[in-house]
């Protein structure tokens, strides 16, 4: 049985005659990363403490892979010193009176003295931080920070990590760099990772599972799309923030299949999109995410996507931790890829590519 | 000058800095910590020597001293001898006296180290005597040392109690405030200026050392006469 995370949390307003919860909240996390979206105040951290046993529901039950850290029911609380949970503050709280290293050593005082130095020197490496060694933690920047703090928490082999919001201040290339180290590391040790944020930036950027959260309950659960996209049928003013807004007219209807056709512009480029409320003829507008449609330099083969679009790079813009391609394939798509797809494919303007659009990605817009 | 009532004085302060070290450490560390909502009482008890006069301190201890006190029935039932005008008598005085002057600098820096690092220690595996001994203490030591500090220079310049407790008695209590006080009343006062001077010139330069650590640590720490 994998370790998943099971927490069922209760916890009132403390002084609140009215007794409305500060949290109430059922959530699961099983190995990998799990975003924990909203705004400010939603009961994000709070919940993090409770996991962490730094604060006490006043009712509910955590366990980590069927063990129990805290039930009201049977009187279990484990200590936070107990749990071993990982947990990266906003603030870090990285020892001032310590160097890199021994920040990083703390968590391991049981640990004998040979199999702590080659783990200290292994996660060091890791996150790239070995040359800091000697180094206290403000002689160091913002970013060696944030990479010493997982560091400090990880060399543990946690069971769970909680990163409350630990990536906030850093430009995106960090970010992503700082990310996909965490996913490389995690992809060895198959955690239950909880993430949390109230940027959009950074859910699309994590993807996987995003659990949305507002006045401490779940608000929505699911992909990034499902959470942040929801509802299904779109007016014109909601897809404002669809990154592609492209007008189209309707070819035929293929009610059985649930799609219809439809050329965009003026343009030779034909899609499906979901069946709306349309006729052959009509003028109508489709959104498109940009982090939905791949990109490919070679002629993709064989996929379930049913639109593939041959095109050309207009141009490459860095966007925060995105870089965002514009590709003429008649109609003009943006779309987002990471900065190491852009190495990798090295793509470049003028480069010829193709576009793969899964056709429940094409939202189809009512005016 | 009078040398011995000089020694003595050093003597007593040094006792006197190093058991509330051992003893304030821990109060302080409970003062700062504990979520007892009546906590506010012993933090008042702790404060009493800052605005009691040191005659009504020393009176009251000479009381509890004295062969009748029971402070003084158990040392006399436990050592033999009683603990008025006696050098133990005048540390255990002088202890509570100085309280303040240590307990309140560890209370104000135990409390200034971001609760944030404490969780952190916990999560990390740390229990709390762990925490305190690597995170609280060593961020703690512009506080402990000005605790030590003023603890020692308080003794130092004691009297009133010194009077009510330990009486006058050569090379036992008679300490360098009340040699001090004496030559005056004898009217030798070019010997009582030149001990006043140097006494003086110790307090200085102590409390500028104080200054100095804590300019240099860049942190706020308590001194009587900063907090209002």
């Amino acid at each position: 049985m994998s370790a998943t995370l099971k927490a069922r949390v209760r916890k009132m307003r403390h002084g609140d005659a009215s007794s409305s919860f500060l949290l109430d909240i059922d959530v699961e996390a099983p190995p990998g990363i799990t975003i924990l979206f909203g705004p400010s105040g939603a009961g994000k951290s709070t919940l993090l403490d409770c996991i962490a046993g730094l604060t006490q529901p006043d009712a509910g039950r955590i366990a980590v892979g069927g063990e129990v850290l805290f039930d009201s029911g049977e009187n279990v609380n484990v200590q936070p010193q107990h749990r071993q949970i990982a947990y990266v503050f906003q603030t870090l709280a990285l020892f001032p009176h310590m160097t890199v290293e021994a920040n990083v050593a703390y968590g391991l005082r049981d640990v004998q003295e040979q199999t702590k130095s080659s783990r200290i020197a292994e996660i060091l490496q890791m996150f790239r931080v070995e040359r800091l060694r000697a180094r206290k933690p403000r002689e160091i920047s913002g970013g060696e920070r944030q990479r010493v703090a997982l560091a400090r928490s990880l060399v543990t082999l946690p069971r769970l990590l909680l990163l409350d919001e630990p990536l906030t201040g850093l430009d995106a290339e960090l970010k992503t760099s700082i990310i996909d180290d965490l996913r490389c590391w995690n992809a060895a040790n198959k955690i239950p990772i909880l993430y949390v944020t109230h940027s959009r930036e950074e859910v699309d950027a994590l993807g996987e599972c995003v659990i949305a959260l507002e006045h401490g309950t779940i608000v929505s659960q699911g992909t990034p799309r499902e959470v942040l996209d929801a509802p299904r049928r779109w007016r014109l003013a909601q897809a404002a923030g669809f990154e592609n807004l492209l007008s189209g007219t309707v070819l035929d209807l293929r009610e059985p299949d649930g799609v219809m056709r439809l050329r965009l512009a003026d343009a030779a480029c034909e899609i499906e999109v979901p069946l709306g409320h349309a006729v052959p003829g009509d003028r109508v507008s489709v959104a498109i995410r940009a982090g939905d449609i791949l990109l490919a330099t070679e002629p993709p083969r064989a996929l379930s996507a049913r639109n593939v679009l041959e095109g050309k790079i207009v141009s490459l813009e860095r966007r925060g931790s995105l870089v965002a391609a514009r590709v003429d394939c008649g109609a003009v798509f943006t779309v987002h890829i990471t900065p190491g797809a852009e190495r990798t494919l090295e793509l470049a303007a003028e480069t010829k590519v193709w576009l793969v659009l899964k056709t429940h990605s094409c939202h189809f817009v009512e005016d | 000058m009078n040398i011995e009532a000089l020694l003595l004085s050093f003597r007593l302060a040094s006792c006197v800095s190093a058991i509330l070290f051992v003893v304030g450490v821990p109060l302080a560390y409970w003062l700062a910590f504990s979520p007892w909502r009546w906590k506010f009482l012993p933090e008042a008890v702790v404060a009493l020597p800052l605005v009691l006069p040191p005659t009504v301190l020393g009176f009251y201890m000479l009381l509890a001293m004295g062969p009748r006190g029971p402070l003084g029935k158990f040392w006399q039932a436990a050592f033999g001898h009683g603990l008025a005008f006696t050098f133990t008598g005048l540390v255990i005085a002088s202890v509570l006296y100085s309280l303040p002057f240590a307990v309140q600098p560890l209370v104000a820096s135990f409390e200034a180290v971001d609760r944030k690092l404490l969780d952190a220690s916990a999560v990390l595996g740390a229990g709390r005597v762990r925490t305190f001994a690597h995170v609280i203490l060593p961020l703690s030591i512009p506080g402990i040392v000005t605790a030590l500090v003023l603890s020692f220079a308080h003794t130092l310049g004691e009297f009133g109690v010194v009077l009510m407790v330990g009486g006058n008695l050569e090379g036992v209590t008679r300490t360098v405030s009340i040699d001090i006080y004496d030559r005056v009343q004898s009217l030798d006062y070019a010997s009582a200026n030149s001990t006043a001077l140097l006494l003086l010139v110790i307090s200085f330069v102590v409390l500028a050392a104080v200054y100095g650590i804590n300019r240099r640590a860049r942190r706020r720490v308590w001194l009587p006469w900063t907090s209002k």
